[in-house]
């Protein structure tokens, strides 16, 4: 089952512009291979709040959404049957991710909404329970399953099909697949990073790449964050007009209308800027996307560094075992332990030496198995990553600029807001 | 000489002496203005504009937009309802500007020049241009308060600034001062009594103002002394004063707040400034490292700049137009209460003799002497005046803040506008750049 992305041709970049509508994909194998997307209607319904008992047999509050699949082609002939449906935790939605990431590591997968509020402005609750919180969660593990079911390899996956699917034994069946053990230690990982010698360039470039996205989409939220703050005290001091306009008012013969007025309208304005910074949210998450899928990336990354470093190992290993042969086969052994316990022990036998010889030979063949192995899961990885690297490419420019796009959009309508209170103020002071 | 109950109307009494030489004097019938009224100012035919809102001018006065400035929108009833009404009597134009340095030896300081363009025959010429310094301003309205006690004189603005604080030449300072002295020379000119008050005569037409400043300090000195002396104690306050005591210590309370809310406000946006400043810096740090992004990126970091500037120039005009105004009217409240409170005192000392008279016409059957008569009309014109001056305090007080408050409403509009344009021209491009990229693919 895991395997089910590895066998195929790589699917081409239309394949992610299609997504629920059209999806004509160009892969030319078989019906499985089309876009999940494009058979089955996805959507994340609703979220609703549970309690039971944890691992650790303590009473615990969490949240499930309800995921609802429909067949694509039923939809399509106005057919409109009830929806299948199942209750998923986020810790389910999480070890889905976990088994992608394993199983695919030449695709950069797509991440899931935060799992804790970060880059909160102050007024917005940071609390995981809190309904706008658990809404924004909702749509992002809409976007997350969509983005997965649309992408060209991991739509394919069956464990993803039977996550959307089966409500009941789907993780045993995640377990099943071994997936845990494949994992990369971190260590390794790391330890790859440093020692590695020939990386392809493309693919430091793209890490270098990761960590300045990374590096700024962090900087912008946080800075969104403080404007965001800031500009809620403008307006919400404007309120206290409201007030002061209320009470002035009412000494006044002929200007008391107009200024009582007046204040009502500021009022409106202190109030309007919850909104607006609440329709904002839906920009930082956005952002907040782009930066987990930097992650993504870099991911990508680390795992060619570490492909490559286990292919030098092998070879270095090689190179060393035949060394060992050379020299022991012409005699001429260089300082080794053996050569050691032969000056202390004396010479060893012709047939000791047969044996050793021997051993070596298999090791050599083993370490030439290991090394073609290497090379083709190095190269294969390679060339997979740069076509999902590409496609990641491609797919963050698009998103990020409608992105901006919706933002100037929001701040246009903010704009317009600010123009309409102030004019109807106007109205009102015009009328004192 | 009347020993009667006060009237209402300014000519009842003993009329100030100014007033008797003048035949463009409130004595004249009010005339209700119709809306296409034509006036005769001194020679000149101007039109009248109905629904000229006030324009701020600083240029040398020019009858027309004066005319404009005082011509306010369509509430003509309440100015006819005020007997001294002298709008179509405009014969006296001032104005303050030309703010410049002076070093000398003692001291650095700024005149600022007064123009004067008038048809009375009071002044020798019909054009006057002097140099004024703040000491000269401060002179005047004392002369002013000196000669007319009964009389609201506006106020000037701060005359002592902290040193260390303020910097008496910066150029916002001085502007802000000029267009405050302005305002009051204004005021000065608008009333039908103040504006011939021989004074104002000396201070708009001498070369050099023959400053009896010491003179002045004393005689003020003496004036308060008076009061204090007079020790008379008010017996009962007619309602009408006491509620315009009420409404001026309310009045004065929300001008503060409403002050404090709005040096709050600049508060906050000068710290929202510093965050989106920095905020759109990081859009270009970001655009550096982007290659299809660069564009929308560099855009949006435009637009962001762009709005800090509308914000600067919101926060600047809030500052420099905004505050003063509402300051220069919590003085201006003080000024009136300080008649009201002079008004006091000569009701209470008109009392106190009247008790003494009648208690010594018990006595020995003495007629009522002079001077009581002579305090009763005092009282009463006093009343007439204040009540006079009131009301045009009331309506000028309207019209200036309607001015205020809706220039301050035009000024947010003008700053949302500005972003929405930045903003708006920011979607045209993307979009554009987003038609342009679509069709070289499917070429």
């Amino acid at each position: 089952m895991a395997e089910d992305g590895k066998g195929e041709p790589v699917a081409t970049d239309d394949d992610s512009e299609h997504l629920a509508v059209d999806g004509s994909s160009n892969n030319t194998m078989v019906e499985e291979s089309c876009t999940l997307l494009r058979r089955m209607e996805i959507c994340v319904a609703e979220a609703e709040k549970r309690s039971g008992k944890n691992a650790v047999n303590m009473q615990e509050t969490f949240t499930v959404y309800l995921i609802e699949t429909r067949p694509m082609d039923a939809v399509a002939e106005g057919r409109n049957p009830a929806p299948d449906s199942l209750w998923r935790r986020y810790s389910e939605f999480e070890l889905l991710r976990s088994y992608l990431v394993v199983t695919y590591p030449y695709i950069v997968v797509p991440p899931l909404p935060e799992k804790r509020a970060e880059f909160v402005w102050h007024k917005l609750s940071a609390d995981n329970m809190d309904p706008d919180f658990v809404e924004r969660r909702r749509v992002g593990l809409e976007n997350f399953l969509l983005r997965v079911a649309s992408h060209p390899v991991l739509s394919n996956d069956k464990i993803l099909y039977h996550f959307l699917t089966e409500e009941h034994g789907w993780k045993e069946v995640v377990y099943e697949t071994g997936f845990q053990a494949k994992a990369d230690s971190r260590l390794r990982a790391l330890s790859a990073t440093f020692r590695v010698r020939n990386t392809d360039k493309r693919f430091m470039d793209m890490k270098h790449y990761s960590d300045e996205l990374q590096s700024h989409t962090s900087q912008l939220l946080r800075a969104r964050a403080r404007v965001a703050d800031r500009l809620y005290g403008v307006f919400k001091v404007h309120g206290n007009y409201g007030r002061v306009f209320s009470e002035w008012s009412a000494i006044e013969k002929e200007m008391g209308d107009g200024l009582q007025s007046a204040g009502h309208h500021m009022d409106a304005y202190a109030a309007s800027i919850d909104d607006i910074l609440e329709e904002e949210e839906h920009y930082a998450d956005q952002l907040k996307e782009y930066l987990f899928y930097a992650e993504a990336l870099r991911a990508v990354c680390r795992k060619h560094e570490l492909t490559q470093f286990e292919l030098e190992m092998a070879s270095q290993d090689l190179i060393s075992k035949k060394q060992q042969r050379e020299e022991l086969a012409t005699g001429c052994e260089r300082f080794s332990f053996k050569g050691m316990t032969n000056k202390l022990f004396g010479q060893e036998a012709p047939e000791q030496r047969e044996a050793r010889l021997k051993l070596l030979e298999e090791l050599i063949a083993e370490g030439e198995e290991a090394v073609k192995e290497k090379t083709v899961e190095c190269e294969e990885h390679v060339e997979r990553a740069w076509v999902d690297m590409q496609r990641f490419e491609e797919q963050k420019d698009k998103d990020l600029r409608e992105a901006l796009i919706n933002y100037a959009v929001m701040q246009i309508s903010m704009c317009k807001k600010g123009i309409q209170v102030w004019s109807n103020a106007k109205e009102c002071f015009l009328k004192m | 000489m009347s020993v009667g109950a006060p009237r209402g109307l300014a000519s009842s009494g003993q009329k100030p002496i100014t007033e008797i030489l003048h035949p463009l004097s409130a004595a004249e019938e009010p005339i209700s203005p119709g809306p296409d009224v034509t006036v005769n100012v001194g020679g000149e035919k101007e039109a009248v504009l109905t629904n000229g809102t006030p324009v701020e001018t600083s240029s040398p006065a020019s009858a027309s937009s004066l005319f404009n400035r005082l011509q306010l929108d369509d509430d003509l009833e309440a100015d006819a309802r005020d007997p001294y009404a002298s709008m179509e009597t405009r014969d006296l134009f001032v104005t303050v500007d030309d703010p410049k340095k002076h070093v000398s030896t003692m001291e650095t300081y700024i005149t600022y020049r007064v123009s004067t363009k008038t048809t009375r025959i009071e002044f020798d010429l019909p054009e006057y241009s002097v140099r004024r310094r703040y000491q000269d301003f401060d002179w005047l309205r004392i002369k002013l308060e000196d000669s007319q006690p009964t009389h609201l004189i506006p106020p000037l603005p701060e005359k002592f600034v902290m040193k260390g604080v303020v910097d008496r030449f910066s150029e916002e300072f001085v502007e802000t001062r000029m267009k405050a002295l302005d305002k009051f020379l204004k005021r000065v000119a608008d009333h039908p009594v103040l504006s011939f008050n021989p004074h104002l005569n000396a201070f708009l037409s001498a070369k050099d103002l023959n400053k009896r400043q010491g003179l002045a300090l004393l005689t003020k000195v003496g004036e308060s002394v008076k009061h204090v002396a007079g020790g008379y104690k008010l017996r009962a306050r007619p309602a009408e004063f006491c509620a315009m005591g009420e409404y001026l210590d309310t009045f004065s309370q929300k001008l503060g707040t409403i002050d404090r809310i709005a040096q709050r406000i600049l508060k906050e946006q000068s710290e929202y400034l510093t965050e989106l400043r920095e905020y759109g810096t990081v859009y270009s740090s970001w655009a550096a490292s982007e290659e299809e992004l660069r564009r929308p990126l560099e855009g949006v970091a435009g637009c962001v700049t762009t709005c800090c500037g509308a914000l600067e120039d919101l926060s600047e005009n809030m500052s420099q137009d905004f505050l003063p105004v509402l300051r220069e009217y919590v003085l201006y409240i003080e000024s009136m209460k300080n008649v009201l409170r002079k008004r006091d005192q000569s009701q209470a000392e008109y009392e106190g003799r009247l008790e003494a008279a009648i208690l010594r016409k018990q006595e020995d059957r003495t007629p009522m002497p002079i001077e009581v008569e002579k305090c009763q009309d005092k009282v009463e014109c006093f009343n007439a005046d204040l009540k006079a001056d009131w009301e045009r305090w009331q309506s000028n007080k309207r019209q200036d803040f309607k001015q205020l408050l809706t220039g301050m409403a035009d000024k947010n509009i003008n700053h949302y506008e500005k972003c929405q344009a930045a903003w708006e021209s920011l979607i045209t491009l993307l979009q554009d750049k987003q038609t342009e990229d679509k069709t070289s693919e499917t070429n």
